[in-house]
Order: structure tokens, then sequence, then C-alpha cells
């Protein structure tokens, strides 16, 4: 692929906004930050799709909306249905020369974890085999957030969420988080990620990459919940950034199904209570529960160097 | 009846709840959300941009204007929060890396 | 006038195809389901041999190819799909936002009998679970009628005063695998001129001009835009008329809303839609020979219903019996045109009275034998004078 301008530092992160403020997001709510982060790298000229969830609600609550790029929302289901049609009609119209062939349009989609992994999983799986050129950023705040905080498929091991309650006999959800980027790696595209606003210069480069493909594209952001996690919105950043800290959220990158790279190397590990007790979703979690999730996530670790070929992630120091 | 204005009806608005006017969000403050006020300290601020990449809405707004600290150091632009919009989450305060943002209690 | 047209066997599934074709689609995103395929491989083979320049999204499922298109039509592009049965129930969700969103999507039915059991055969409970969706609804009878009424159809359909998505329906397997004369155009031009492009008078997304579709509303708000869409799907009255005598004038032929066949000197008529109407119009004469008298109406638009040339067709007549090919379980009646038939008689306070009868189901086999004995079996009623209080499922084997 080639390769775009990547930013080295903040200062060249572009000015311009294409989110406005008013919308309706939580008070510190990450999916806001990430938003306008997307939009920054892909700029005016982009079609942005977007399935039901926490972000479609907040921003267009007709009669007013926060997007100052075209945007449409279909369904809960079908965001990349939807965008590999509008991908087909941006290629159809402008080889027709009924729209200006010279523009380039980024088609983006921005869903959640419940339209993405869950129920929209079918129409995913079909816009990446069918080789569209969209990029797809998944905004995971690990629940259904916006029907107030139901599992999903992308909800960790033993999290508390309202159908997985804490209760005498089932406490959180018994089944691990479904490895989405994996499974979309596996679908050979020509760029897959995971990002974490906590490192934003990382996640920037990433949909500069994924937007510069000539074909699917698709970059897991990692998004903090202040009200679905239970913790102070002022810690929104400190605790994304505990999560590569911890290794339970690795930022890496795969391109063209050849190179893997991990993009945010942790030399110094911390151990997991420190990600884990951040958070009232996880109160419920005895020593033990913790050192069961610390012992999967060096298995974790230990397989993820092995692809890199060197320690990556090193041991836990703290 | 009150003297409450009346919504605009069918034949005004635009069809299948498109919106036509983007970014009119920003018509409806949301800063009395706010239960702390986040205040930068130009003096303590470095300009790093941090504050203004994390803030959500986005509420904080790089100015071109000039500053001079107390202690003589000349800043061509300068960060501002808008109070219109700042909710009051915290984001800024908590990850300024020299805490030159100050979280007081909203008073009305 | 006859220079534009060349005449070919097609099925109703090609001449379909043919009408996609010819109307220079920009997206088709389909789904094969029997049957439907045909339309779905004859398209595939145009563009392949270059002979409709057009993107093909091949979608995983039927949900995703309406949502393809809603992503395509939004752009301004001009879109096509076709679907049967399971198909269109999978895309039931997607059809009230195609026609909320006001996307003028124009779709092919090859009608079919909804499981379960599963039938891969004809009836026409799919199209008739697709009522209150506000889609304009054609129901063909010939696949030349197909083949014009989907041309039609996008005309209504890009309306800036309609913008509805529409759908044109026929027989599964009995039309769309049957073969017709029919006639196509030799040249896309005059049917462009017919229905030309034009995606600037309707919302669309574009960068020059950035807009956000698909809000969400609130009850303050909800309200208006449905009514919005009663009075596009009123105004979709006028637009269809004009667009049907339009179509009569520059390519000599047209269908109107409704036909009718011999009704003038009668008491008693028949109305049916799709196929079954020339096996009823055959019914007709073969009953004149015999010395009875009785009439056939044809039912072509069902949405928006035509309740002014209906009242004009059968105000005079005494007897009206209905061949439903779908079952409205548990309606006031179980037939679902006798069942808006039954309501406009009640609104014009006409004095008819009314016979359904449910045939065809999973594709039953309906011949001019069964019509005749229908029509025996309603004289039994009118000698009685007495109507029938239920359907009739004619046919069924106890």
């Amino acid at each position: 692929m080639s390769t775009p301008t990547l930013y080295r530092s903040i200062f060249e992160l572009p000015r311009e906004e294409y989110l406005s403020p008013g919308h309706g997001l939580c008070a510190g709510c990450l999916a806001g930050t990430i938003v306008r982060m997307v939009l920054k790298a892909a700029g005016p000229n982009t079609i942005v799709v977007t399935p039901t969830g926490c972000l479609e609600v907040s921003t267009t609550p007709f009669p007013y909306t926060a997007w100052k790029v075209p945007w449409i929302h279909v369904a809960f289901e079908n965001a990349a249905a939807v965008a590999s049609g509008i991908e087909a009609a941006v290629k159809s119209l402008q080889r027709k020369g009924l729209i200006d062939p010279s523009k380039k349009i980024n088609v983006v989609a921005i869903g959640g974890d419940g339209g993405t992994v869950d129920i929209g999983f079918q129409a995913l799986s079909g816009m990446l085999e069918r080789g569209h050129r969209v990029m797809y950023v998944l905004y995971d705040n690990e629940a259904y957030m916006n029907t107030g905080i139901q599992r999903s498929g992308a909800t960790p091991f033993k999290a508390w969420t309202t159908t997985t309650p804490i209760g005498k006999i089932l406490k959180g959800k018994i089944q691990p988080k479904k490895p989405i980027g994996e499974i979309v790696a596996a679908h050979r595209v020509p760029y897959v990620a995971t990002a974490n606003p906590a490192y934003v210069i990382d996640m920037m480069n990433k949909f500069k990459k994924g937007l510069s493909v000539e074909g699917p594209s698709f970059i897991h952001v990692l998004q903090p919940c202040t009200t679905g996690w239970r913790f102070d919105p002022r810690y929104g950043i400190k605790i994304a950034r505990l999560a590569t800290e911890t290794a339970m959220w690795i930022n890496w990158e795969l391109e063209n199904n050849e190179v893997f790279r991990v993009t945010v190397s942790v030399p110094k590990r911390k151990h997991v209570k420190h990600y884990i007790r951040a958070q009232g979703r996880f109160n419920h979690l005895t020593d033990q529960d913790i050192e069961e999730i610390q012992k999967f996530i060096d298995k974790e670790v230990e397989r993820i160097n092995k692809m890199v070929g060197r320690e990556v992630i090193g041991p836990i120091v703290e | 009846m009150s003297s409450e204005k009346k919504l605009p009806g069918w034949k005004s608005i635009p069809m299948a709840g498109a919106i036509l006017k983007p970014g009119n969000f920003a018509e409806r403050p949301t800063g009395d959300w706010r239960v702390f006020r986040p205040i930068i300290n130009q003096d303590k601020c470095l300009r790093c941009l941090i504050c203004w990449v994390v803030c959500p809405e986005p509420a904080i707004y790089i100015v071109d204007k000039s500053y001079r600290t107390s202690g003589g150091r000349e800043w061509k632009f300068t960060l501002e929060i808008d109070y219109n919009y700042c909710k009051g989450c915290g984001l800024c305060v908590e990850e300024c890396p020299v805490k030159a943002i100050d979280f007081i209690e909203e008073v009305k | 006038m006859n220079n534009f047209w060349m005449r070919i066997p097609l099925t109703s599934n090609y001449a379909a195809a043919y009408a996609a074709k010819d109307v220079d689609v920009d997206v088709v995103a389909a789904y094969p389901i029997t049957p439907q395929t045909p339309v779905v491989e004859r398209i595939a083979e145009f563009i392949a041999n270059g002979e409709l320049n057009a993107e093909m999204v091949h979608v995983e499922s039927e949900h995703s190819a309406l949502s393809a298109c809603i992503g395509a039509s939004a752009v301004g592009a001009r879109v096509f799909t076709a679907t049967s049965a399971q198909g269109l129930e999978l895309m039931h969700e997607i059809l009230f936002i195609a026609s909320g969103l006001r996307l003028p999507i124009v779709m092919a039915i090859a009608a079919r009998a909804l499981s379960a059991p599963i039938s891969i055969w004809c009836d026409y409970s799919d199209l008739m679970a697709t009522r209150d969706a506000s889609w304009i609804t054609v129901i063909a009878s010939s696949a030349q009628e197909v083949y014009d009424s989907i041309i039609q159809m996008y005309r209504v359909a890009e309306d800036p005063e309609v913008l509805l998505p529409a759908m044109v329906a026929y027989d599964g397997f009995i039309m769309s695998h049957t073969y017709e004369p029919v006639y196509v155009a030799k040249d896309k031009a005059p049917i462009l001129e017919y229905t030309p492009k034009n995606f600037n008078n309707r919302y669309r997304l574009d960068p020059e001009n950035p807009i956000t579709m698909g809000a969400i509303a609130d009850p303050n708000w909800y309200y208006e835009f449905k009514y919005q869409q009663v009075l596009a799907m009123r105004k979709a009255y006028e637009v269809v008329k004009k667009a049907d005598e339009e179509f009569g004038r520059k390519f000599s032929r047209s269908y109107g809303f409704i036909e009718t066949y011999k009704i003038d000197d009668v008491d008693t008529a028949i109305l049916t839609y799709g196929g079954l109407y020339g096996t009823v119009q055959e019914t007709v004469d073969i009953l004149r020979e015999k010395g009875i008298k009785v009439g056939a109406i044809k039912l072509r638009v069902f949405r928006p219903f035509p309740q002014h040339e209906l009242f004009n067709a059968i105000k005079n007549l005494k007897h009206l019996v209905v061949l439903d090919r779908a079952i409205t379980f548990g309606g006031a009646i179980e037939g679902p045109v006798a069942l808006e038939i039954a309501t406009l008689l009640k609104f014009k306070s006409l004095d008819i009275n009314l016979y359904n009868y449910i045939v065809g189901i999973g594709q039953r086999s309906v011949t001019e034998q069964d019509i005749i004995g229908i029509v025996d079996h309603v004289s039994k009623f009118i000698e009685k004078k007495i109507a029938p209080m239920e359907s009739i499922y004619w046919g069924v084997r106890e």
C-alpha cells in the first residue's frame, strides 16, 4: 500500500473540526474524541455511515445535527451494507461522469460494538469479502451502551452489565471478549488495526493508513465509557492508557495480511489489577478472579511477542 | 393555551428527517450540564494541545491570541475553553501534563 | 414509433432485468432467491458484457441488498433490486426505512408463498405482507407489463413530489419462468427521455452540501414526517396516472390502475390480480358462449389503492367476486384485496354483494374449470339470495 504522510506530533493534526459541540454525548464520552479525530484524518470529502447507537442518537436528534460532513443512519445492523452501497454508487456515478471523477470521496462507517460485532457482523463480513473501499471504525465501549449497558459479544470476561448482573449464582459475563480484530484480519483485507484514544498520534496514523488503502480497512478503537464502565468521567484517557499499559488492550496493525506490528510497545507492563480496580463494572471481582485474568493476559502477551519475533510487551513491573 | 412558540409543521420541515444545516447542534449550548468548571491557567499552560485533543465536544479552541506569561514567556496562540459547551467532564484537567487546569465547583 | 422496439421472447424475470438495463441503473444490489434468481443472473450477464454500466453489489443477504440500495440511492444513484418471499421478509425492516427516507428505489418481486411450511411456489402472501410499508405497488399480468411498469415506476418514484420507493410484482414461476413475446427498447435513449436521471431534485449525500439523513425524531416530530409520506402516497396517485398516460403517448402502451374486460352488460364481475387475470378473461369468454354473462376486472395498482377507478368500474354491478391469492389470517375478511374492496363498498355506499374466494395458495392450480366452478358456486348464493359471511377456500382438501 502507498503509505500516506503520517503525523509525527499533535501540532501536525488538522485544526478544522467536522463535529460541532452541543451534541448530547455523555460528559467525558470518548466517542466524541475519537470521532473528532477520525473526521480530521478523513477531511470534508467524506461520507459517514453510522448504525443505531450512542453516537447516532446523541449527534442527530431532529432538528439538530453535530455532523459537518454528509452523514446517514439507516438501521442497527447494516452500516457495512449501507457503506457498501454508498461506495458502489460513488464508483458508478464517477465512472459515468455524473459526479466529479477526480475527487476522492472517503466512505467511513463509524459503529459501536453492538452494531459491528453482534447484529452488524454479517453485513461487516460481507463488505470485507467484497473488498469495498470503506474504512470501518469500531468505537468499542464493550456493551450495548445506548440501550442502557447490556452485554455484547465485545463485553470482556467477568464484566458487569445489566444482562450479566452480579447475583448469587452468576457474576458477570461468562464468555470472553469476541476477538473481532482477528476475525476481520482473517478476511485478509488490506489494513486492520487496533487503536486507543490515549495514544492519539498512533490512532490518527492508523486512520490515515486505513483511508489510503485500495480496499476495506478496519480500525478497532477502545472507548472507555464513563457511564457503562462506572468511573469518574475525568479518568477516561487514563483508563484507556492503563488498558495498554496492562496489555489488556494491545495496539497492533496488520498491513496486507503480511506485516504485523505492535505499534505501542510496553517494555514495562503493569499488573491488570490497576486497570480492573479503576472500573466499577469489575467491583465484584475477587483477587482470584483478577489472577485468572492476569494469567490469560500473560498467555496473550506471550503469543503476541512470538508473532512479532521479539519482546514488544515486557514483564510486569508494577 | 400558553404562548409558547409552536414547532414547525409538515409543510416547512424537510422530508424524511433530513437535517440540512451541518453542525447546527452548535445552536444548543450544553454548558448548563456542568457541575465543575475547568479553568486554564494561562501562565502554566505549555500549549501542548493535549486538552484540545481529548475534549469530546469540542469545547476547547486553539485561538490566535498571543499571551505573555508572568514569567516573560511569549506565546503566539492560546487554548480557550468555550463555557457555552463545556460539560465539565474533567478530561482536560486530568490529562494536562503540567496540571495547568483548575477544576472548581460551578457557582451559578 | 415502432422503430424503438425489438420483439424478443422473455420471461417476466428477464423482462425485469431488461427494464433495469434500459433505464440505465447505476447500482444493483441483490441476493438470489427462487424464483427471482434469473433476474440477478441476467443483470450480471449484462454488466459482464458491457451492456449495462452499473456496479453490482453481490450482497450477502436481502437485508443487506435493500440496505446497500438505500446507501446508493442516498448518494443519488439509480438503483434496482429484486426478491421474493423469504427475501422480502428478511428486508422487511428496511422497507419502511427506504420509504421513510423517501428514496426512489425500484424493486421487482417474483411473488412467492411464505414459509412455513417452506414453499418456492407462487402466491401473493409475500407482497400482501408489505401493504403498510408505504411502497407504491404494481401487480403485472404479463411480461410486457413487467417491463413497462418497471420503467414507469422509475419516473414515478423519482418525481420530486413523490419520492417513494416502488415495487412491481408478478407471479413467481407462472410468469417469472414462462416466455412471452416482449417489446424491449433497441436503444436506451427514448427510455431515458421518458425517465431522465436527475439526482439534484432530492436530498442526497454530497460533500459539497453536507446533510444529515436518518435522524432520530422524538414524539414532537415523527408524526409530521409520516404525514408528509401520506401526502406523497396520495400524490403518487396522480403521478402514476400521468406517467402511464405519457408512456401511452410515447410508446403506445398503457395500463391504467385497473383493467376491465366485458363488464358493460353484466351484473356479476370477477376481480383478481397478477397472471390469473388472463385465465379469468378466458373463462369469461367460455361462460359467455354458454350464455352466462360475467365480466372481469384486473387490479393493477394496489398502492395507492385506486378507489376512483374501481368505483366507476363496479358501481353498476350487483355481485363482485374477488379472487384473492393470499390470506390475511384472522381478518374481518380473509382475502386482503377483498378487505380493501369491502371498505370501498362501504365508503361509496355501494349495494353490491361481495364474494371472496381464496385461490392459488402455494401455486395450487387455478384453471378455467375452477373459475367456472366458482361462478356456479356464486350463482347458488345469488339464487338463495344470501351472501357468504366468510372467505371461501376454493379447492382445499378436507
